[in-house]
């Protein structure tokens, strides 16, 4: 193939990339999107591998096989209620993916360039190095965190914020030595294989800072990174389909993230640095008497529900934990038949990833089309009868709204108080990721219902 | 040593009502106090000494000695001069005790000054917060429920007629009309007593939003033709002086329903304000011969212009009743109310369940009942947190999103703006003075691709979030053309690593959007 067709191959690749991305924007058009995605990855591979450079079919063959049956088990097997490790995973393998490519490169005898180009080369391999191993090695901390390995607490080590500064210096200072260096490999190898286990380090220690809380924000971080390793990679090649592509897959990346840190009412910057809470966390969890408790039985739910005209349930991580997506759909189903309006409303930041609730309400069939966003029904709750909380608590927090002091203050949350009931599944008292007290368990117009989040859905729906 | 309550007769004019009941007083036992009760303090609200006797309670004779011999005096009415004794009841509280009881602390001015000569710690039921953690022990509200129930009582008793329309072989009798002016809590328990009575109620309130709650009880809320939208609901969930030109609407009103109705009862209180005058002499005039008025407001003045506070009089054929002692009229049921609100503030005041108050002035619910501590009047407290009724959805709407910090950071915001695009504008220069066009070309081709993203990432609906994540993992497994490209080479460190990021880059491809497909497929309509 010609280096024209290749070319206009990998625009309609980008093009077709766009399209897979922009398909989201409505669940209808999705597939379709995911099929562009598809199509566009087919012709880029088949583009390339036919160009005049490619010769080594067999290794290509054998490892896109392998590796492509790997994938394909992996998606075939992975439990819904698993998706947030499986994205982490992924990043994993793109940030290695960029290391190895940044490597390769670097000791690609072929490739030979001189003066002002080989500065801007080796600029490239370094940095897309470094943002690979970063992406590597917090993927995979981010993957043991969200798989329960590794402590969901944030690891807070003294002075990190210095540790971290000084790692920085160091890799710009390597940096400098690795680009400087004229001669042989020998040295330039040296600063780069030192920049990357100091980039690994960081990746581990910038994921380990951060709260379980703060998941979301880190894996479209993350998302993020692995699409600008793949756009340092694309300049290091001089390939325009990969820097498209990184650059669409960074951007995307940066906007959840964005659009997490807006949900929890944080600056990117502060959930990078790492700690949810450990600054200013005063009032959190005062032993303060707030009231009573009023539990309630299934029985006595399923009553309320049966009589409500207007019901939102709200779930949060806890019912993934739980596992009990299937029986609320159940439940929701007979409601709605028996003439009861059930909606879900969802808050940004609930479960470990953007959107992860929605999957698994998808999952369990609950029609999309009754599944809101916080913002499209936060104003019905007043006239709402019916509230359930499924395993949800920092999201539902009215503290985030009464109490100034409180460590969540400022967050938008679900405003399920102003409901005439609200009925909150839980399995203990204990307090939410974010170690913040919550009042609504106080309110008078709150009952409990206290047990794995699955039983008791299965013992409201007997009661139904 | 725990401490010891008690609880004299109360010694204002025909009160009936006493703090402590025999089952209040057998719950207040359990938080650890020894209670102790004049003799025959009960007798009105038909509770004798010896059901007293039986739950524990000591009854004592002598009026000084229970004053002096408690640590805590609970009264339904605050001190005034005992007749029998001739002095003060202030006189008779031991210097530093504590005493529990309606005070009206903003009439009664001279009394806390008194109180607080006496070195003593005083509780106004009367200021209990208006906030949903008070409920339990808003002495008002439990009051004001008995006055709406006893005031359509009362003006059933001096209405000649039926409440209810019924028609019978002796002719059809008209169902009574009922205004009830003010829907607080015992304009609320008028309209249903009234209504089960049978009668046709019609309520008016200047809070718009207590519509809801007069429509819920079945009457009819009558609105008012008036421009000018103004929220009646002020601090804590009461009502306000209104301007004038909603009072003008208001009284037009007031008098064409008076020529209708056959029984207004008024309760319209303004909170530490003479009661509003709402019906005139003429309206009284205008009104059919047998009528019956019930001002709930004579305490303070009534709202009607002919009541006579604490009597009923008959004027241009219209009975007025202006009884203000309502509550007391139902002495057994009031007491029993009254005496659950001081159960539940000792219950507040005692968190160790010991007999030993804490005056915890941190608490808000505390802290706004005390009125006079250790000699020190506190009264008024600071405002209230959290209105009982917020004001309309705007005002608690999202209070994270203020307009005010927003506008503040916007300054240092748009400064920093500026100076990121002068950094990234002479970053570009850089580039631009030292970069070969080769690299400007794929450089030109990133940002754009930023900015396309940019677009069309914020279009991916929210729903769709996990599926986006999992579909640009499958898409920078776009890395394996990198790969692909360096693994023909010469170098066999370069292929095995090149086949390496093959097979790896190969999982994101295959298992991304794979993946992605499954979980769209579930979505659903």
């Amino acid at each position: 193939m010609t280096e024209g067709i290749i070319t206009v191959a990998y625009i309609a690749a980008s093009i077709l990339f766009i399209l897979a991305l922009g398909g989201l924007s409505h669940p209808e058009s999705s597939r379709r999107g995911n099929l562009y995605g598809m199509t566009g990855m087919t012709i880029a591979i088949l583009a390339t591998v036919l160009g005049a450079q490619v010769t080594g079919y067999a290794t290509i063959l054998v490892c896109m096989g392998l590796g492509g049956a790997i994938g394909m088990v992996l998606a075939k097997r992975v439990e819904m209620t698993q998706m947030p490790e499986l994205v982490a995973i992924l990043h994993s393998f793109v940030g290695l993916a960029a290391v190895l490519v940044g490597y390769a490169s670097y000791l690609d005898p072929e490739a030979a360039f001189q003066g002002v180009e080989r500065t801007i080369h080796e600029i490239e391999i370094f940095v897309g190095v470094l943002i690979g191993a970063v992406t590597f090695t917090g993927s995979v901390v981010a993957f043991g965190k969200l798989r329960g390995i590794v402590t969901s607490k944030p690891l807070l080590l003294p002075g990190r914020h210095w540790l971290n500064l000084g790692l920085l210096l160091l890799s710009v200072w390597l940096g400098v030595e690795f680009v400087g260096e004229v001669g042989e490999h020998g040295l330039g190898m040296m600063a780069l294989v030192i920049m990357t286990i100091l980039a690994l380090a960081f990746g581990v220690h910038m994921v380990m800072a951060i709260g379980g809380a703060d998941m979301p924000v880190v894996v479209s971080m993350l998302n993020s990174y692995s699409g600008w390793a793949a756009a340092a990679t694309g300049f290091m090649l001089a390939n325009d389909l990969l820097i498209v592509t990184g650059a669409l897959v960074g951007s995307s990346g940066a906007i959840l993230s964005y659009i997490m840190c807006r949900a929890m009412n944080r600056r990117f910057l502060a959930v990078i640095a790492g700690g949810f809470g450990t600054s200013g966390g005063q009032g959190a969890a005062t032993g303060e008497e707030q009231g009573e408790v009023v539990a309630t039985s299934p029985e006595e739910t399923a009553e309320l529900l049966k009589a409500a005209r207007e019901v939102i349930i709200v779930p949060g991580y806890g019912m993934a934990v739980a596992q009990a997506q299937h029986i609320i759909n159940e439940i929701t189903r007979k409601l709605r038949q028996q003439g009861v309006n059930v909606r879900f409303g969802i808050h940004p930041v609930a479960g470990r990833m953007p959107g992860h609730m929605n999957v698994l309400l998808a999952e369990a069939k609950v029609p999309y089309d009754i599944v809101f966003e916080m913002d499209e029904l936060n104003e019905d709750f007043p006239s709402t009868d019916v509230v359930l909380v499924i395993g949800a608590n920092d999201i539902v927090n009215p503290a985030a709204q009464e109490n100034p002091d409180s460590p969540i203050a400022g967050m938008p949350v679900l405003e399920v108080w102003k409901a005439k009931t609200v009925i909150v599944m839980k399995r203990s008292m204990a307090t939410g990721y974010a170690g913040v007290e919550n009042p609504l368990f106080f309110k008078e117009n709150t009952r409990m219902l206290f047990g794995d989040a699955k039983k008791s859905a299965e013992a409201i729906l007997a009661s139904l | 040593m725990s401490m010891k309550i008690g609880v004299p007769r109360e010694v204002h004019e025909d009160e009936c009502r006493v703090a402590v009941t025999p089952e209040t007083a057998e719950q207040i036992q359990k938080l650890g106090f020894r209670i102790a009760i004049e003799a025959g303090a009960g007798a009105r609200a038909h509770f004798s000494d010896d059901a007293y006797r039986e739950v524990g309670v000591e009854v004592v004779d002598d009026v000084r000695t229970l004053w002096a011999e408690s640590d805590i005096v609970m009264k339904v009415r605050g001190p005034e001069l005992h007749p029998g004794l001739c002095v003060d009841e202030t006189e008779l509280l031991r210097e530093g005790g504590v005493l529990i009881g309606f005070i009206w602390p903003a009439q009664n001015q001279e009394l806390l000054q008194r109180l607080a000569a006496r070195k003593a710690t005083v509780m106004a039921m009367d200021s209990v917060p208006r906030i949903s953690r008070a409920q339990k022990m808003d002495a008002l509200s439990s009051m004001a429920n008995i006055a709406g129930y006893r005031a359509v009582v009362e003006a059933a008793e001096h209405f000649g007629r039926f409440f209810t329309g019924q028609v019978t072989a002796a002719g059809k009798i008209p169902p009574a009309k009922v205004m009830v002016i003010g829907a607080g809590v015992a304009g609320l328990a008028a309209i249903g007593t009234a209504g089960s009575l049978g009668a046709i109620v019609r309520a008016f309130d200047t809070r718009p939003e207590v519509k809801e709650q007069v429509e819920s009880m079945g009457a009819e809320f009558l609105e008012l033709e008036y421009e000018e939208e103004e929220d009646g609901a002020g601090e804590g969930g009461y009502a306000k002086v209104m301007s004038k030109a909603f009072i003008e609407a208001e009284m037009a009103l007031f008098a064409k329903q008076a020529m209708e109705v056959d029984i207004i009862i008024t309760t319209a209180l303004i909170p530490g304000k003479p009661a509003p005058e709402l019906i005139t002499a003429g309206m009284v005039e205008s009104m059919r011969d047998g009528s019956v008025i019930v001002d709930l407001a004579a305490e303070q003045g009534g709202n009607c212009a002919l009541t006579e506070p604490g009597r009923v009089v008959v004027e241009h054929g219209v009975t007025i009743i202006g009884y203000t002692d309502l509550p007391s009229r139902l002495p057994t049921q009031s007491s029993q109310l009254y005496g659950t609100n001081l159960r539940h503030l000792l219950s507040d005041l005692t968190p160790e369940r010991n007999g030993e108050i804490v005056v915890d002035m941190e608490d808000e619910i505390i802290r706004g009942v005390t009125v006079v501590r250790e000699g020190e009047i506190t009264w008024p407290p600071p405002p209230p947190k959290l209105s009982a009724a917020p004001k309309q959805a705007p005002a608690t709407k999202a209070p994270p999103r203020e307009p005010e910090p927003e506008a503040e950071q916007k300054g240092p915001g748009a400064l920093q703006t500026v100076l990121l695009l002068a950094v990234a504008g002479l970053a570009m220069l850089g580039i631009g003075a030292v970069a070969p066009a080769d690299f400007l070309a794929h450089f030109t081709v990133f940002v754009l691709a930023c900015f396309v993203g940019y677009m069309v990432v914020w279009n991916v609906t929210p729903a769709l979030h996990t599926p986006l994540m999992s579909v640009t993992n499958a898409i920078s497994g776009i890395i394996v053309i990198g790969a692909l490209l360096q693994v023909s080479g010469s170098s066999m460190l370069v292929t095995a690593l090149a086949a390496v990021a093959i097979l790896i880059a190969s999982i994101n491809i295959f298992g991304g959007f794979l993946v992605t497909q499954r979980m769209l497929k579930m979505f659903r309509k």
